[in-house]
Parts: structure tokens; C-alpha cells; sequence
């Protein structure tokens, strides 16, 4: 048998300094709150301003669900603390579009199915938005390396890829607008109900 | 008006409350004076807890308790009490219980506390002491102890031999024999598992929990903690994932509503991703095939045995090796199942449980086989075609599996293969093609749907089933709006509340053809139900007319006779004075077949081909291309059917190349418990991956003739990638992930 201490014992736990008043100006609005200056930009939306559309998936800036953009540019809101973005401009999925008035991308991400669950969406959708917006991401290739900061455990890469992509092309000088999606051979079986029998290879 | 939804790819219904985050999921009802608890969890993996020391944690200004084994009444006492709908033989665990460590990561305290950063920082610095025991968790060093499990799990059948295996190996004049395996794989679901519990007053809770089964949850619940149903309601609306982690309620739903009975407060407890890896899990399972074939390809004998981790207070069951006594035809099988316990939690069904694992082994040896037979391994399943399922002794409701044969090779070029590995190149890579397959289950189940007809003439149908990503909210819409001839527009359907008529669990592939033949039963009563109300109004036209004289479409009940005699239903319920018209289903004829044998053997099926890329000098491997053809009966929607098999190939791609949780043995525990360091594919991954659904008409299975999709398209999926780089390198990797490493 061995002796196994967790928390060593002696010790006795930090005084916690107060909670302190901070500002941030989210979605076009001041909204001021009284936090522990510990308290990442992540837990202010989602437990101080009820603004869940920003997800926890794993609080250490590793899978990109947390996603929103502060000053135009993407960040994982987990890995940087509320008290930090005093002064910028914090935009989260709730600010990008509504239900009545989706953005372009939100649209897209309903056109292609770009999403099953819907968990990681909202910061799939940031970061594309914050690609698109410091204009990084122009070829499919690069859209793919640079989005693979967020995972996505349903799978739906290749639909967020064309949701992607159709927006990103819609801004192309020359694109008349948004382009709409072409028609998809969803493949749901009568299409290809005259395929050939396969031949097997001649040995 | 065109209201035939069925077969079109509708876009989400859902799809707008998701993309712009007003989709809410367990951990984001923020209810007021809502308090945190924080899971402490075991350093170690068995042993027992001889101290906490709370005082000087409850000293902090907010906490407002740290609960523990200590402190935690005894809600319940009997096993019996702690098993959910599929909890497997044995005695569950109980969290906060007694002193006993099973598993590392086992939640031993809760920390409840005013902010969820004063609960963290306090249960960072509980102190508790442990005597640690060694612990048991090599998969490998327990075959011999390893027993063959009895019925438990419901469902759960061992698998059933026939012919004589020996005599047939012995007709085979080619052989093959191979061991298989893969470590433990967590289902990691991008939200983490998480409660609130709202307070209601006078033990009255709301209970907002991450679960494919908001009944099972409050099965559980009014179990342990003696409450009534009306007290214990379950909500569930959306679900951030699943693929089988919420079909057993995990612990922190009873830690959260344990604290909130305690403190008559709101609580609400999250688990941290970490923490995600401290429950079920696809377990380690080693496999060992033998197959022999006769001149002609035939094959003569099949052998599939596995042993499977369990823990030691649960015997977790899945079928690993039934499926490899259905898919080819042959008259000598020989299956054994067997489980060996160790010191972790319970496996858990993760998507296609037991086929996903039982198909690497099978359809590897499969390539195998061709490659000593001399056969392309197309051409060598479809001479071993099983067109009678053998293992029941049933004939199929249908198989349309030569089809994703023809259709999937096709499409895929499988024709340009070159048999040899290594021969086939693009530039300086190695190019390799592969191909696998499977069979799932189609099953229905009992299901309970209210159809709900309101004055303004809108259709709100409603089942307590779950939405975990598969489209449920939209295909059970565009049912109803099909049944009931109403724009998608005029009809909502709702779930995911123990409040609403009783649908089972989402998982199985079973929710379509469960719910979705229970919502036409539903919409059928409600029309019933409008036809009589028709008799009360003066209509000489529908006087003594029956259901089936009548048809739904544009909003309006018509005579099959004549279209032009017509009523408005909203003007229907109107009529009737009341504010809506509504109708249940009976679930009693699904009860009761359930009790009969089957007649038919109803299953999916998936023919995978996979080609790789892989660098001759660092042996990395992109998968560059992959068909699906998948018959699955049915199609309700193909665009989110589609998704569905879009995800089935990324997690067979994970399984094959990335996917595993490392056990430290010296720990007992998962070393790489993080997203960082559970590898699953990302974007830059995946590349052109094709999905087929072959026609497949079927009027056995199930009225709509749907058979499911969550987890078919799975299946071969590992297998395949691991032919197709054998095919390229020459290299035969069996032992799951396929990292570099072992191409080197």
C-alpha cells in the first residue's frame, strides 16, 4: 500500500482578492461586470452575460469551440482572460448575425450542412470569419490547414469546407454576390441505379 | 402546394438557432442564484480515501459546501436503484458513496461554491489522502482469466457457432490467421458532459441535462433519490454530441441534483474535458481470426474470437464477433466473446459498438484471404455473397449490399487496381486501395408521438426523444408536414423533455424508423381525429366518410374522390371550439411485435473503398479518397444523411490512424486525457470523401422502410485504410491506430 496525497496538506488556501469591476464592449454594447480578475473571457459570456452561442469544449485552447473575434480577429476565448480585453471590440456569434438576418457564413453553414450537433459551430464559423476578415484564407488547402484549429467530432469538415468556401468565393471582385450553391448530387440512390456491374481485374 | 418532404434534402430546421448560438445545451440555462459544483477526481486507480480535510476549503468566503463519501446520505441501497435502462449485469457505480477508489479519475468530492471560479480554485486545493493498492489495467495480461459473459445487457446475445470450424479449416486449401487489436477509444463529444439542476422548490426540479435519453436520466434520478416524476423533469433540447457517451446517464447528473437536494439551490455541474475521460469508453479488444478458403474461393471456415476489457463492477457486453457469422456465406463458424475485468470504468457503446471493432479484425483478414486466394478482394466477397442470413436462419427484409458493391467500386475506379503492393504510384508517393464493409442492425422500437393541430391551423409534433446531431428535429418535421400535407413551415416538431409522450433512447441507428413510424401513426390518429370532428359540422360531402377515403395536402382534408370537395383543417379545429385538436399514437402492436420472433433478418449495409497516399521515406499517411456505398433502405433526407456518413468516415478515419487513449499502467490512467493529445482528425484530414445510397426498397423492415445511418457508415471504414496501406507500403498493420510508427 502507498500513501497518495492530492492538495498537500499545511498549506492553507490563498485568500482570494475581490471580485472588480470590468467593461467590455461586446457586440456593439458596453456590458459591465463583476468579476475575479481570473475569470477568462469564455466564463464572462457564457455564466456573467448569458451569452452561450461561445462554447466550452475544453477550456485549454485546443479545439477552437470558444472561438470569437476581438478587434476582427480570431481568438480562442478560453486562453485569454476577460480582464485583458478591457477596450476591444469583442464580437461573439450572437453579434455576427440573428436568426431573422444570418451572415453569409451562418447561411452558408446551413446550405452545405456544415454542422450536425451544432456544438462547435458557432466557433467554426468565427474563425472562418476571422480568416476571411484578415484575408488569409484564399485556396481550398489553405481553408482547410487554417481551420483545423477547430474540431468538429460530428465530422462535417468537407460541408464546413464548402460553406467556407462558397463564401469566400462569393467575395471574390467578379462574383456577382453570393453564389449560390450549384445543385449537390445528394447521391440518394436513384441517380445511380444504372451502374454497371464492376469487371474483376484480369490476373 | 408540393408537401412531399420525405426523400428531400431538406437544410436543417434547426439549423438557425445553431448557427447563430441561440441553440442552448445543458450548461447554459442560466438560471438565477444558481450555484457551481466542481468535480475533484482520484489521483489514483485503486485503493481507498483515508482523509479529507474540507475545513480549511470551507473556510473560503462562498463555498458553500464540499460534499464527499463523508458527508452524502445514502439516497439508495440496492444495485437495482443505480441501474439505468442499459446498465450492463453487475453492481453500477455509485459516486461519493464510500471510500473505495475502482478507477483512476473517480470523482471523490464535490466542491459547491457561489462562482464556478471560486468552486475551481477551491476543489484545486482540497486536500485528500489516499492508500493506493496495485491495480490491474493490461488488457494482455488477463486473457487467461478472461469469461464468457451471460445474456446481461439487454440486447446482448453470445455469439452462436455452427458447422464444424476444424473440418472446415482442413477443406480450405488457403489459410489465414492474424491477431487484431486497438486500445480504448473516448467518445469526446465536443460538449463537455453537464448539468443544471434548477430549483424549484419543495424538491421540485428542472433538470437540464447532457444525455441521448432524457427518460433514462430521469429514470435514474427518481430511482436514487426516491423523487416523483412530476419532480424530477428532464430537459434536453440539444445535445453537443453523443455517438453513444449519453445513453447511460453519467455521474455529474447526480452529483448536481445530490447538491441542489441538499442545498435547495440551483446547481450546475460541468465535467472538464479531462474528466470526459474518466467513464465509458470504446473498450481494448484483442481479436483473432483464422479463415480458409476452397480452390474456387468459397470460403470453407471462419474463426473470430475477442477478449474485451470490462470493469470489475460491470460486465459491459457488445457484439464484437456476431457480425463475422453473417456477412459471407459459410457453413463452419466458430465465435467466442469473452470479458476480462480490470481496474477502470465500464465501457460504453461508442458508435457502431462491437461492429466497429469486430470489422477491423474481419474485413482486414478478408484482404487478407483474397490476397492467399489470388483474388481481387471485391471479386473475392462477391463469391462469398451471403444472400440468407445464416446466423438467425432468416431470409433479409432486403439486401442491397451487391449494389454498394457495383455502385461504390464504380464510382471509386476500383477496376484501374493493381493487385501487387507497391504498384501503384502518383509521382515519388505510394498509392494504395483498399476496400471493407459491414452490417448494422435496422431496428424499431416502441415509440410514443402526440400530433397537435392548433386553431391557427400550425402542427406541433411532439416525442421525448433526443437530438444529438443526426437530424432528428428535421426529419421527424418533414415526416409529419408529408403525413399531415402542411408546409414545412406550418409544422414544429419537440423533444428532448421527459414531459412530452415517451420515445427511447437516441442511439442504435433505431431513432428514424422508431420515432419516425410513430409520428405517421400520430399524424393517421390526428386525421382520425379531424374526420370526426368533420361529422359534428355541416359537410354533407364528408358525412360518413372513412380515413382512407380521404387525403391531406395544401392544408386541407379531401375526398380521394373528389379534390374539390375540401376542408380547411385549420377551420376544423376551429369549428370544434377547442384551441387545438390533438392525437397519440398507441406504442402497443411495436410492444407487442417486440415479443415475437422476427420473421426477417433486418440489417444496413456499407461497402467502403479507401485509397492512400503515403511518402515511401517518412511513411506518413493521407487518406486522399473515399466512397461510401451504403444501402440503408429509406433515405428521409439525403442531405443530412449524407452528414451522417460524411461523420462515419471521419470517425473511421480516427480509428484507423489516430484514435486511442493511452493507458499508463504505472498510473492506472489515460496519460493523454486532453484534446491536444487524443488525436481525432481535423480539417486538413479529410479530403474528398463520396457518399453512395443505393435503392433499397423495403416493405418488411418497417413501414416507412427506413433502416438507420448513425453508425453503418462506419463500419470497414478502419479496415479498408489499413488494406489500402498495405496495398501501398506491403506493410500489414493490425494493431489499431496505424501511426507511423508502425510503418517504419
Amino acid at each position: 500500500m502507498t500513501h497518495v496525497t492530492q492538495a498537500p496538506l499545511g498549506m492553507s488556501p490563498a485568500t482570494l482578492v475581490p471580485t472588480q469591476p470590468v467593461t467590455l464592449h461586446i457586440n456593439g454594447q458596453d456590458r459591465t461586470l463583476h468579476i475575479a480578475p481570473w475569470t477568462t473571457l469564455l466564463d464572462a459570456l457564457r455564466e456573467y452575460l448569458d451569452l452561450t452561442g461561445t462554447k466550452k469544449g475544453c477550456d485549454h485552447g485546443q479545439c477552437g469551440a470558444c472561438t470569437v473575434l476581438v478587434d476582427g480577429k480570431h481568438i480562442n476565448s478560453c486562453l485569454s482572460l476577460a480582464v485583458m480585453q478591457e477596450g476591444s471590440e469583442i464580437q461573439t456569434i450572437e453579434g455576427l448575425g440573428t436568426e431573422e438576418s444570418l451572415s453569409p457564413l451562418q447561411q452558408a453553414f446551413i446550405d452545405h450542412d456544415a454542422f450536425q450537433c451544432g456544438y462547435c459551430t458557432p466557433g467554426q464559423i468565427c474563425s472562418a470569419q476571422g480568416l476571411i476578415n484578415e484575408g488569409k484564407a484564399r485556396t481550398e488547402a489553405e481553408v482547410r490547414e487554417l481551420m483545423s484549429g477547430n474540431l468538429c467530432r460530428c465530422g462535417a469538415y468537407s460541408n464546413i469546407l464548402s460553406a467556407v468556401m462558397e463564401v469566400i468565393e462569393g467575395q471574390k471582385p467578379g462574383a456577382e454576390g453570393k453564389i449560390v450553391m450549384p445543385e449537390k448530387e445528394w447521391s440518394a440512390g436513384a441517380a445511380h441505379q444504372q451502374m454497371p456491374p464492376v469487371a474483376p481485374p484480369k490476373k | 402546394m408540393n408537401t412531399d418532404y420525405i426523400g428531400k434534402p431538406t437544410s436543417r430546421v434547426d439549423g438557425p438557432a445553431k448557427v447563430t448560438g441561440t441553440a442552448k445545451y445543458a450548461a447554459e440555462y442560466n438560471v438565477p442564484n444558481m450555484l457551481y459544483g466542481y468535480v475533484v477526481s482520484s489521483p489514483i486507480a485503486k485503493g481507498k480515501i483515508t482523509k479529507i480535510d474540507a475545513a480549511p476549503v470551507l473556510a473560503l468566503a462562498g463555498v458553500q459546501q464540499v460534499f464527499s463519501h463523508e458527508n452524502v446520505p445514502h439516497f439508495a441501497i440496492f444495485d437495482r436503484s443505480y441501474q439505468d435502462e442499459i446498465a450492463p449485469g453487475g453492481s453500477p457505480f455509485r459516486p461519493l458513496y464510500d471510500a473505495e477508489i475502482k478507477f483512476s479519475l473517480q470523482p471523490v468530492a464535490l466542491v459547491v461554491a457561489d462562482t464556478f471560479e471560486l468552486a475551481r480554485y477551491a476543489a484545486s486545493v482540497l486536500h485528500i489522502e489516499y492508500e493506493e493498492v496495485a491495480h490491474e489495467t493490461k488488457l494482455s495480461q488477463h486473457i487467461d482469466d478472461a469469461y464468457e459473459p451471460g445474456k446481461g445487457k439487454i440486447g446482448f446475445q453470445p455469439p452462436k457457432s455452427r458447422g464444424n470450424f476444424g473440418k472446415g479449416w482442413k477443406e480450405g486449401v488457403a489459410h489465414v490467421e492474424a491477431q487484431f487489436s486497438h486500445h480504448a477509444q473516448h467518445h469526446n463529444p465536443m460538449e463537455n458532459f453537464a448539468t443544471t439542476v434548477e430549483w424549484l422548490g419543495d424538491k421540485h426540479l428542472n433538470i437540464y441535462d447532457k444525455t441521448q435519453g432524457a427518460f433514462n436520466s430521469q429514470l435514474l434520478v427518481t430511482k436514487i433519490f426516491g423523487l416523483s416524476k412530476d419532480r424530477a423533469r428532464v430537459i434536453s433540447k440539444y445535445t453537443g454530441g453523443g455517438f453513444g457517451s449519453g445513453l447511460r446517464p453519467q455521474y455529474q447528473l447526480l452529483l448536481a441534483v445530490m447538491a441542489s437536494l441538499e442545498l435547495e439551490r440551483s446547481v450546475r455541474v460541468s465535467l472538464t474535458r479531462e474528466q470526459m475521460f474518466s467513464f465509458g469508453h470504446r473498450p481494448e479488444t484483442l481479436q483473432h481470426v483464422a479463415l480458409a478458403t476452397a480452390a474456387d474461393g468459397s470460403l470453407t471456415g471462419i474463426n473470430h474470437f475477442a477478449v474485451a476489457e470490462t470493469s470489475q463492477f460491470e460486465d459491459f457486453t457488445e457484439n464484437v464477433v456476431g457480425w463475422s457469422g453473417m456477412l459471407y456465406d459459410c457453413k463452419n463458424v466458430a465465435l467466442g466473446y469473452r470479458l476480462a475485468k480490470l481496474d477502470v470504468y465500464t465501457p460504453l457503446d461508442m458508435r457502431a459498438p462491437g461492429a466497429a471493432s469486430g470489422s477491423i479484425a474481419l474485413e482486414i483478414a478478408m484482404d487478407e484471404m483474397a490476397y492467399a486466394a489470388g483474388l481481387d478482394p471485391l471479386e473475392f466477397r462477391m463469391r462469398n455473397y451471403s444472400d440468407h442470413d445464416q446466423a438467425q436462419d432468416l431470409p433479409y427484409s432486403s439486401k442491397a449490399l451487391r449494389k454498394c458493391y457495383h455502385e461504390g467500386a464504380a464510382k471509386f475506379g476500383w477496376k484501374q487496381r493493381t493487385a501487387a503492393p507497391g504498384s501503384m504510384r502518383d509521382g515519388n508517393l505510394l498509392v494504395g486501395w483498399g476496400m471493407g464493409g459491414g452490417v448494422w442492425d435496422a431496428t424499431k422500437l416502441p415509440a410514443s408521438v402526440r400530433a397537435s393541430l392548433d386553431a391557427d391551423g400550425h402542427l406541433t409534433v411532439s416525442s421525448g426523444t433526443n437530438e444529438i446531431g443526426t437530424g432528428t428535429y428535421t426529419i421527424m418535421t418533414q415526416i409529419a408536414a408529408e403525413s399531415m400535407g402542411l408546409p414545412i413551415e406550418a409544422v414544429t416538431f419537440v423533444l428532448g423533455d421527459t414531459e412530452l409522450p415517451e420515445s427511447p433512447l437516441q442511439g442504435g441507428s433505431w431513432t428514424a424508423a422508431s420515432v419516425g413510424n410513430s409520428v405517421v401513426e400520430a399524424c393517421t390518429k390526428l386525421g382520425e381525429a379531424l374526420l370526426k370532428q368533420t361529422q359534428k359540422m355541416d359537410s354533407p360531402a364528408f358525412k360518413g366518410v372513412k380515413i382512407d377515403d380521404v387525403q391531406f395536402a395544401n392544408g386541407q382534408m379531401r375526398l380521394r374522390s373528389d379534390s374539390t370537395q375540401a376542408m380547411v383543417l385549420r377551420d376544423v379545429v376551429q369549428a370544434s371550439g377547442e384551441p387545438r385538436i390533438e392525437a397519440e399514437n398507441s406504442t402497443l402492436l411495436a410492444k407487442l411485435a417486440m415479443l415475437k420472433p422476427p420473421k426477417y433478418s433486418m440489417h444496413a449495409h456499407n461497402a467502403v473503398f479507401v485509397e492512400v497516399k503515403v511518402d515511401p521515406d517518412l511513411m506518413t499517411v493521407h487518406v486522399t479518397r473515399v466512397v461510401n456505398a451504403v444501402a440503408a433502405g429509406r433515405i428521409l433526407n439525403p442531405k443530412t444523411a449524407r452528414s451522417q456518413v460524411l461523420g462515419s468516415v471521419v470517425w473511421g478515419l480516427g480509428m484507423a490512424l489516430m484514435e486511442e487513449s493511452v493507458m499508463d499502467h504505472r498510473f492506472g490512467r489515460y496519460m493523454n486525457h486532453s484534446l491536444a493529445e487524443y488525436h481525432v482528425p481535423v480539417n486538413a484530414d479529410i479530403h474528398a470523401i463520396d457518399v453512395v445510397f443505393v435503392n433499397e426498397e423495403d416493405d418488411k423492415v418497417n413501414p416507412l422502410g427506413i433502416k438507420g445511418l448513425g453508425e453503418v457508415g462506419m463500419l470497414g471504414v478502419a479496415a479498408a485504410v489499413a488494406n489500402a496501406i498495405y496495398h501501398a507500403t506491403g506493410k500489414r498493420v493490425r494493431d489499431m491506430p496505424i501511426t507511423i510508427d508502425k510503418l517504419l
